[in-house]
């Protein structure tokens, strides 16, 4: 399993030719409490860099940014009910969507975890 | 995700500064000053405890300042004051406060501010003024500009601003100064906490009862740390004082008022006393007292979104037919309504509670309907 990272911290995590996306652990620390989530509709295609969801805390709506190419698959419809979810567990249980990926070699372009924690430290 | 944005320009501190910065707050900037947005509970846990118990807030940004008749008469501050806002100061008791708004020559709205008659011994003839911090030196500028000879405006940045809000903040304080447990809604006391000076009034901006806390800055520190020893006290933050407020119906000014707004659209007439209403004679008159014959052609209202999503300041306000009939100007999320408020101006053939509307939020409306305001009952001990 490959989880890879956007600048705008979002992570894509592959199983095969999916992948899942969400946002990091600094991102929802960053956002405080989630609100609201506005998902897409299962089936949309997405380009890289797309806005594909939007999250908003107590203070303002942020955009969730296509970390790939691809056609959503599925999305997780449980944060339209409980959206803190994404604050409890980002990488787990508070996923946004699921993406078919279209082209692979556009992950080459995103950051590995650990370049990922390296960015989060130079930018915090 | 879209980065914060970051300000350069060296931010001014609040003598509660480094208390923020010892607590975990998260910092940003607000009106010149680093302030604390939020602490490490969160927002929503911030909001909750004001209204279960009783939140600190620093408020020492905004700006006090007297305003001093050198006759020690009342009534030469009175005037004076009386001729920029539409507010019946002659009439204050004293130590009684009451909210106003300075207005421009054609009755839009340069700031809010609370005046208070001072009531002291030794201080006839002084007010007490607090006004906002993003508005602060332009404020000062305009009154100095406009008083009379023998008023004269004294800015005080050497004070700190508190406030204790929540329905454990009379049980709290009075544990330190039990005088205040008898305050009425928008009076005033000096008062000793621990040793130190105060001016304390019955009031606030977050819709339930409690106290805003002046003392000087250099005592702000103590203070702050020997309220928050008190169990049922927690700091609270900008983001929670903003939702707060927002469920409170009540103004922020640069969103919900401002020089294009006049307080009669705002729905602030209540504070426009019936004396002030007939005689004028504060800027903006004639057509402040049109508006209150004719109605306005546009008022502020609340609104209340269907489902969850929250509608945010700037969006448009139409019709089910589509016919743009206004804005919203602060929209978020509610924690005690648990779910999304918002307020805004629309045309008055629209503004009856119950109207259904649209809220443009990313290009797709949004049902929602004029809700009366506050959205959560205030709490104020009348």
């Amino acid at each position: 399993m490959t989880t890879r990272y956007t600048k705008d911290h979002e992570y894509i995590r592959l199983e095969g030719d999916a992948g899942t996306v969400g946002i990091s652990d600094y991102a929802q620390q960053q956002l405080g409490d989630v609100v609201f989530v506005e998902l897409p509709s299962v089936g949309k295609t997405l380009a890289k860099g797309d806005e594909a969801a939007v999250v908003e805390s107590v203070k303002a709506a942020s955009e969730v940014y296509s970390p790939v190419s691809g056609e959503v698959v599925e999305v997780n419809s449980a944060l339209e009910e409980t959206p803190g979810t994404v604050n409890e567990d980002p990488a787990g249980r508070g996923w946004f969507l699921k993406i078919r990926v279209t082209n692979p070699g556009e992950l080459d372009g995103l950051m590995t975890e650990e370049q990922y924690q390296e960015f989060v430290k130079s930018i915090s | 995700m879209a980065e914060p944005v970051r300000a350069d320009e060296p931010l001014l501190q609040t003598p509660l500064h480094a208390e923020h910065v010892a607590l975990g707050a998260r910092m940003v900037p607000f009106a010149g000053y680093d302030m604390p947005v939020q602490y490490p509970s969160g927002i929503l846990t911030e909001h909750n405890w004001t209204r279960e118990h009783a939140g600190l807030f620093d408020v020492s940004h905004m700006g006090q300042a007297f305003l001093v008749a050198e006759d020690k008469s009342h009534e030469t501050a009175a005037r004076a004051i009386e001729a920029l806002i539409p507010a019946d100061v002659v009439n204050l008791k004293p130590n009684q406060q009451r909210y106003s708004q300075l207005l421009s020559d054609e009755g839009g709205i340069l700031d809010d501010l609370m005046v208070t008659r001072v009531g002291a011994p030794g201080h006839e003839g002084w007010l007490y003024l607090v006004v906002n911090a993003s508005m602060k030196e332009a404020d000062y500028a305009h009154i100095e500009a406009r008083l009379p000879a023998g008023v004269s405006l004294r800015r005080k940045d050497d004070l700190g601003l508190m406030a204790l809000q929540g329905p454990s903040a009379t049980a709290v304080l009075a544990r330190k100064a039990p005088q205040v447990s008898d305050l009425p809604f928008m009076m005033s006391a000096d008062v000793q906490i621990d040793g130190i000076w105060c001016h304390v009034s019955r009031s606030g901006y977050t819709g339930e009862d409690g106290f805003e806390i002046s003392c000087n800055g250099k005592d702000a520190p103590t203070l702050w740390k020997a309220l928050l020893a008190d169990p049922e006290v927690k700091p609270i933050g900008l983001g929670a004082r903003d939702s707060l407020r927002l469920e409170a119906g009540l103004c922020l000014y640069g969103h919900d008022i401002d020089t294009t707004t006049s307080p009669i659209e705002a729905g602030l007439i209540w504070s426009i006393q019936k004396r002030r209403r007939e005689e004028g004679g504060f800027p903006g008159a004639s057509r402040i007292q049109q508006e209150i014959k004719d109605g306005p052609a546009r008022v502020r209202v609340g609104l209340k979104p269907e489902g969850r999503a929250p509608a945010r300041e700037g969006t448009v306000i139409t019709t089910p037919d589509g016919r743009e009939v206004g804005i919203v100007t602060s929209g978020g999320f509610g924690p005690t309504v648990n779910g999304p408020v918002a307020m805004g101006y629309v045309s008055r053939d629209v503004s009856a509670v119950g109207t259904d509307l649209h809220l443009m939020v990313r290009g797709k409306p949004l049902p929602a309907k004029v809700a009366a305001m506050p959205f959560a009952p205030h709490r104020y001990k009348r």
